[in-house]
């Protein structure tokens, strides 16, 4: 039973059920999903689909933290790649072709990937502190993609470029697919090779690992890449959705959605230990509770209180201090039971 | 190698000098570098421009930038203790709407400006108990503040709200000119007082010498018996107090609260301060020194305007400064960690 | 000494959980003498310092000061009541100026101003005291760890100090700045300040102390005038058990003609930290490297495996030139490094025993195959049995593991990569004898088995009694490499303290 009280996510699940089964209660109809012409519809699936970008953005931050780091510029990052593809895609003749929309893309991506590739520079070979080197990209990279952009928001009219965004897939909305696919993949290279505990050794002593002939320098690189890729894509389903490219707007915050959501799943802060099932809850724990906000009829400027109040309240269940306070009480409540006797344990 | 250096062996030689002066001064090598930077950019512009340093444009860097000059004080004392604080310009917003809107109300001037003030005060307070007694990030603990800060704006008003009250006003709008075409205003005036108190405190008082302690090595300073819960608590709240001072100064410039204000001001602050020589990691770094780093800000953003480009180049060119200066920070950092 | 104890523990107990760290201990610090505290670790020494200090609070028993009652709630309390302390870490800021340092928390002042005038000649003053000069305004940090010591010691006296305890001060010195530092000691000594002295350099012990209190898992053993006590039944007394176990290997004797050099430096050299090596490591045979603090022992160890970049020199592995661009080139020709930074550079704390021991391995074969996990758990297992790592739990966090058992793990990942030569710096520094002595014979065991063996080390003794031939270094040179069975400590003492500068 202790085994499964310490299980790390054990806190994060229940927050989730806790939150799903009050939604419920308010309102019935939140789990209630209907078929129509093989496509999924209600409320579940909406949140899916909206917190695909999160989730993405979030599955990156998870690799980055874990190496000790930081990546500040993923919202910029979401905006940058969605100006380049809607400046190409609009700039173009047949806005609504598919090979218009293929190249787009493709570009996009590759200016997301460039753009992490940079910070793995700075970062990894530079030996630049995350936050700052990251922080460059954060004010920077917004204003290019106001340049981009030429500082106003362009629209497109491109079925295609709009499936990713709102199209279906086997009945599921193709974003909450092409989220879950990333996810899928992620974990599978992270567990199934060894790159998982390479990168939490990374994270825990990376001096030490690279003693131990670990491929540090290489490890943290590929973290900043594989979040700024990852953003990229991010970017393009939030273009998608709105069909424009909102230079201002997009990903804005995002970065501390993204990280709020990898300290819910328990990924600490300091590096190391990372669980991408942690984030997966921890998005979905967002997820959730925006939609709840949302339905309790805030308006959505106003909800970052309640997120302040998330934050706070998560710090506060896991500050150790928080602990000491309860062990205390249960100690004394114990001792007063049982006579004194030394029990021959082993000093740490 | 002898570890008592005698007096006998002391010759006052230029090369003795010089080291004497880098072994008492290396901390204020970022700052001195920032102020090579400022008299650069100034001299680039007047070269470029011909017409750049004149007495009303050297007198708008400061009026414009006063709410940042305020601001970069407080958050040089927060990482001056290796933390930091990036709720400040949501609190900006929360406390310039808020002020707004009380004045729209009716209610006094002298009793609004305070409370909105102190509404900057108990957020700042808010997070220094969240990094001091719950040991939580400063990053994480800010960012709650941030979150609290941009959501209450809204709660505030949705919209902007015009101010008409000519009290407020009249801190922006008053002019004491001298000199030949010079000129500051009641904000700019506070704006320095609060750099000019920020220094001396920093300087010369117990409270300030344990910020640097305390960035220097917490665990030390607090074995030295000095209160560093205390003061890590307080340096949050300063940074609370100047966001809420820096909303009035904003509210008062453009003349109506805006809920939007201030999104990615703290990043702003940040690169003015650690351009300014404060390191990230703490103990090291003047308010003078983000003083400069400020106006560096300031005059490459009026460069921008002069040259009639896009005001997100603005961003661009400090990001890419800021970054430049990291590199150079890296590699004195880098060639001072090689000796065993 | 006829004058009373200055300070008195009686019957300390100092209890966590269940587990006593102090159990029933008397001492007692006389003033104007040196007393040392020994032990293993694990012994107590550092409870009882805290106790002493104020860091932690007695369960039962007395603490006296000048014969009253005393109990601290903090540390800046029995700071305030004489009691003063210096720790190996040193706990000063680097970043502000020496002066400040001294008087950081009761700096004086003027108009409630702080005077940085009056404070910079109270620092001059004090340290004039100490026949320290250097300039109060300096930042501390451009002082090497030496200095900032003796800054430490000055800012501990610089109030009216009745005990200060030293606790392991020479770890990062050299032997002309220990000198230095015991005169300083003696000097407080005349001035009636009773010094706790806690040092696990036997030597330095008897030279500077008094009185000798000796610790056993939390128990008293006993309080001996050190010039009574023979070094003999001092050790007897830390370990509690036959000093016959600690009988020293026979040095080996490998013929000349047969040796092969696996790995080898010629010229090496990086700039001021290490000039013109030439060094030979022979398969089957321990190489000791012997040398005072700074001698450039582990910038030796450093560029020979490629750590450290050479400014000029090469490398040949088994007669073929090599360039070892870091460790994952050393790693792919054989030959691996333990640092003497277990914790910075070694355990990675948070991972499993397990994992520490597999990493190395891991990493070399490339993070697309994974070691299978039963086949990771059959490694892991086998070296905790080899090298008798305790406890047996491979899946616990390595960094609960004292310090020996994390050397053992270190080791076990090196051995993992089957190497060919193995550079091991201070493997045994700060361990309890029992473990040393179990590394040292292992180290021997596998140069008879064909590994070549670098084994560094601050201890003259143990590089003897370990190597077959001995590396002398002085600053940044090597002087000679002679065959230890024609050296002995006071031989090699001599050769390692040679100065090389008469006007030093």
């Amino acid at each position: 039973m202790t085994r499964m009280m310490r299980h790390r996510l054990l806190w994060p699940s229940v927050c989730l059920v806790a939150l799903i089964v009050l939604n419920t209660i308010a309102r019935p109809q939140f789990i209630s999903i209907t078929l129509r012409d093989g496509e999924l519809y209600g409320p579940l699936i909406d949140s899916l689909r909206q917190g695909a970008p999160l989730m993405l953005v979030a599955l990156g931050m998870t690799v980055v933290i874990a190496t000790r780091g930081i990546d500040l510029s993923v919202g910029a990052v979401m905006a940058v790649s969605g100006a380049v593809t809607l400046t190409i895609i609009s700039g173009s003749g047949q806005p609504g072709s598919l090979g218009t929309v293929a190249f787009a893309i493709t570009a996009g991506l590759v200016v997301a990937f460039g753009l992490g590739i940079w910070n793995g520079f700075l970062v990894a070979v530079l030996r630049i502190q995350p936050i700052i080197a990251t922080l460059v990209l954060m004010l920077a990279g917004r204003g290019v993609a106001l340049l981009i952009t030429g500082g106003f928001i362009a629209t497109v009219v491109s079925p295609p470029f709009k499936y990713l965004a709102s199209g279906y897939l086997l009945g599921l909305p193709v974003a909450f697919i092409i989220a879950a696919a990333a996810v899928v993949l992620v974990a599978v290279v992270e567990r199934r090779t060894a790159l998982g505990v390479l990168t939490e050794a990374v994270g825990i002593n990376p001096e030490a690992s690279r003693l131990a002939g670990v491929r540090a320098r290489g490890i943290t690189f590929s973290a900043y890449v594989l979040s700024a890729t990852l953003a990229g894509v991010a970017g393009l389903i939030y273009s998608s959705n709105i069909m424009a490219a909102d230079a201002n707007a997009a990903g804005y915050l995002i970065e501390l959605y993204a990280i709020l959501a990898v300290v819910l799943g328990g990924t600490s802060l300091m590096g190391g230990k990372f669980s991408i099932a942690g984030t997966v809850i921890g998005v979905l724990i967002i997820q959730t509770l925006n939609s709840t906000i949302l339905f309790l009829g805030v308006p959505s400027a106003e909800s970052p209180v309640f997120f302040a109040a998330v934050v706070i309240l998560v710090v506060l269940i896991q500050a150790p201090r928080l602990h000491q306070l309860v062990r205390g009480q249960l100690d004394r409540q114990r001792s007063r039971t049982r006579d004194r006797r030394g029990d021959p344990e082993v000093v740490a | 190698m002898t570890t008592v250096v005698t007096a006998d062996n002391r010759r006052t030689s230029s090369a003795q000098q010089v080291r004497t002066f880098v072994s008492r001064h290396a901390s204020v090598m970022p700052t001195l570098a920032a102020v090579a930077v400022f008299v650069l950019l100034l001299v680039g512009a007047q070269a470029y421009f011909g017409n750049f340093l004149t007495p009303r444009n050297m007198s708008a860097l400061l009026l414009d930038n006063a709410y940042l000059l305020i601001l970069a004080v407080g958050m040089t004392f927060v990482i001056l203790t290796a933390g930091i604080d990036l709720s400040v310009g949501s609190v900006m917003a929360l406390t310039g709407i808020l002020c707004a809107k009380l004045l729209a109300d009716g209610l006094p001037a002298a009793v609004v400006v305070p409370a909105t003030i102190l509404v900057g005060s108990l957020i700042g307070a808010l997070i220094g108990l969240l990094v001091q007694y719950f040991d939580v990030q400063p990053f994480i603990a800010s960012l709650a503040g941030l979150f609290l800060a941009r959501g209450l704006a809204f709660v505030v008003s949705l919209d902007s709200i015009r101010v008409e009250a000519t009290s407020v006003l009249s801190l922006q709008t008053t002019r004491f000119r001298f000199g030949t075409g010079w000129y500051i205003t009641p904000t700019g005036i506070m704006a320095l007082l609060v750099v000019a108190i920020g220094a001396l405190v920093l300087l010369y008082t117990r409270f300030g010498r344990t910020v640097y302690a305390v960035g220097g090595s917490e665990q030390s300073a607090r074995l030295m018996g000095l209160n560093a819960a205390r003061t890590k608590i307080l340096v949050y709240v300063i940074s609370g107090t100047c966001a809420g001072l820096a909303g009035l100064v904003l509210t008062a410039y453009s003349g109506a609260g805006y809920p939007r204000n201030g999104i990615g001001t703290e990043l702003d602050v940040i690169a003015a301060v650690v351009i300014g020589g404060t390191l990230l990691s703490g103990g090291t770094g003047y308010v003078l020194g983000s003083m400069i780093g400020v106006f560096v800000y300031g005059t490459i953003k009026t460069v921008i305007s002069f040259l009639g480009a896009e005001q997100s180049w603005t961003r661009i060119i400090v990001g890419l400064l800021l970054l430049l200066f990291i590199v150079i920070q890296r590699f004195i950092v880098f060639r001072s960690e090689r000796p065993r | 000494m006829d004058l009373p104890p200055l300070l008195t523990l009686t019957g300390a107990s100092v209890h966590f959980g269940g587990v006593a760290a102090l159990d029933g201990v008397d001492f007692r610090l006389f003033p104007g003498e040196v007393h040392s505290l020994m032990g293993e670790n694990g012994a107590g020494k550092s409870t009882l310092i805290k106790a002493i200090t104020g860091a932690l609070d007695l369960t039962e028993g007395v603490l006296r000061l000048d014969g009253t009652t005393v109990r601290f709630a903090s540390p800046h309390d029995a700071q305030r009541a004489g009691v003063s302390s210096v720790y190996q870490e040193i706990d000063l800021l680097p970043n502000i100026s020496v002066a400040e340092n001294i008087s950081l928390g009761r700096e004086p002042r003027r108009f409630g101003l702080i005077d940085w005038p009056a404070m910079r000649r109270h620092a001059q003053q004090v340290m004039h005291g100490l026949g320290l000069d250097i300039d109060p305004a300096s930042l501390l940090g451009s002082h090497s760890l030496a200095v900032q010591q003796l800054v430490a010691i000055a800012r501990a006296i610089s109030t009216e100090v009745k005990v200060l305890v030293l606790d392991e001060p020479t770890s990062s010195l050299d032997s002309e700045e220990c000198a230095e530092l015991f005169r300083v000691i003696r000097d407080l000594q005349q001035r009636g300040v009773a010094i706790l002295f806690v040092s696990h350099f036997l030597d330095q012990v008897y030279e500077i102390s008094d009185r000798v209190t000796v610790l056993r898992d939390g128990k008293l053993v006993g309080e001996y005038l050190t010039r009574e006590l023979l070094r003999i039944d001092l050790v007897h007394a830390m370990l509690g058990r036959s000093v016959a176990a600690l009988r020293t290997r026979p040095t080996l004797h490998v013929a000349e003609d047969e040796q092969r050099p696996y790995l080898s430096m010629r010229g090496g050299t990086v700039t001021s930290r290490l000039e013109s090596a030439d060094v030979d490591l022979m398969e089957g045979e321990v190489l000791g490297v012997a040398g005072l603090l700074g001698s450039g022992r582990t910038e030796l160890a450093r560029a020979l495996t490629g750590l450290d970049k050479l400014d000029s020199g090469i490398i040949n592995v088994r007669g073929r030139r090599h360039t070892l661009g870091g460790p994952r080139d050393a790693i792919a020709v054989g030959v691996v490094y333990s640092s003497e930074n277990r914790r910075t550079e070694g355990i990675i704390s948070e991972l499993s025993v397990q994992e520490n021991i597999t990493l190395a391995l891991q990493a070399d074969q490339g993070f697309l195959h994974r070691l299978r996990p039963a086949r990771q758990r059959e490694l892991a297992v086998s070296w905790v049995d080899a090298l008798d790592i305790r406890p047996a739990d491979v899946d616990r966090p390595a960094g609960l593991l004292s310090g020996g058992n994390q050397q053992k793990v270190l080791l076990a990942r090196l051995l993992a990569l089957s190497p060919r030569a193995l550079v091991l710096d201070e493997p045994t520094r700060g361990i309890d004898v029992g473990a040393k002595v179990h590394v040292q014979n292992l180290v021997g065991e596998l140069a008879d088995n064909g590994l070549s063996v670098m084994f560094i080390s601050a201890e003259l003794e143990e590089v003897l009694r370990v190597a077959n031939r001995v590396v002398i270094m002085l600053g940044g040179r090597i002087v000679d490499t002679i065959a230890s069975e024609d050296l002995d400590v006071d031989s090699l003492t001599a050769l390692v303290a040679q100065p090389d500068d008469p006007d030093e």
